[in-house]
């Protein structure tokens, strides 16, 4: 992928992130009062169709976002060459992709 | 970043860097930890007990914090980038002061949340 895509990307998931960072320190802040404990998370996200998107939609921005800051940071901070940085990054974005989501099912859907 | 060295853009510029390093090795865990669920209540609760013990909350504080600090310096870099430049008068320099003042926030209110 081209370098202004890259760059487009990384600044289009920044935008999208902004409201969705803003609800989730929100939320963060208000879920704290008083402790934390599974059944009062769960009791708030199993089974909400709205909080799997509004989670599944920041977990794809930042599963895009993060990969593409971090590559700009070893590229420009270590001598890695750059081909061995792009496989990583990819990789890293897959992982983050996929227990992003993974998480999403476990706080929205199943468990026992 | 080829800012000056030690003006207050660079170390905006070396804070949101930082910030995103941290947030992104954070990220996976945050991710396997809530993942937990899928094995039960249970298992999630034993993860939240791990996360009451003193370093781990000062850990997490320090987390709010950053995803605080990374949000308004972020709003930086896009006012830097999007807005006609040079930018309103003093607007960069009150989006840092507002990151740091955003940051101080939520971690108070995390903070007492959390005592």
């Amino acid at each position: 992928m081209g370098e202004l895509r890259l760059y487009a990307l990384q600044r289009l998931t920044a935008l999208v992130m902004i409201p969705l960072i803003l609800v989730h320190l929100v939320l963060i802040v208000y879920a704290v009062q008083g402790g934390l404990t599974a059944d009062a998370i769960l009791a708030r996200t199993r089974g909400s169709v709205a909080w799997a998107l509004f989670y599944g939609l920041f977990v794809v921005a930042a599963a895009i976002h993060a990969p593409i800051g971090l590559r700009n940071v070893l590229r420009e901070w270590t001598g890695l060459a750059r081909r061995p940085i792009d496989r990583a990054m990819l990789a890293f974005g897959a992982i983050l992709l996929a227990l992003g989501l993974r998480a999403v099912a476990a706080v929205v859907g199943g468990g026992a | 970043m080829r800012l000056p060295r030690r003006s207050i853009g660079w170390w905006a510029a070396l804070g949101h860097r930082i910030s995103g390093l941290a947030l992104a090795i954070f990220l996976p865990l945050h991710f396997l930890a809530l993942g937990l669920a899928l094995e039960g209540a249970a298992s999630l609760d034993g993860f939240l007990r791990f996360a009451e013990l003193p370093l781990v909350k000062v850990a997490e504080l320090g987390l709010v914090m950053l995803l605080s600090i990374h949000l308004v310096f972020g709003l930086r870099v896009l006012a830097i980038e999007l807005l006609p430049w040079p930018t309103r008068d003093g607007l960069r320099l009150r989006l840092v002061y507002a990151g740091i003042a955003a940051m101080l926030v939520v971690g108070i209110a995390f903070g007492v949340g959390i005592a």
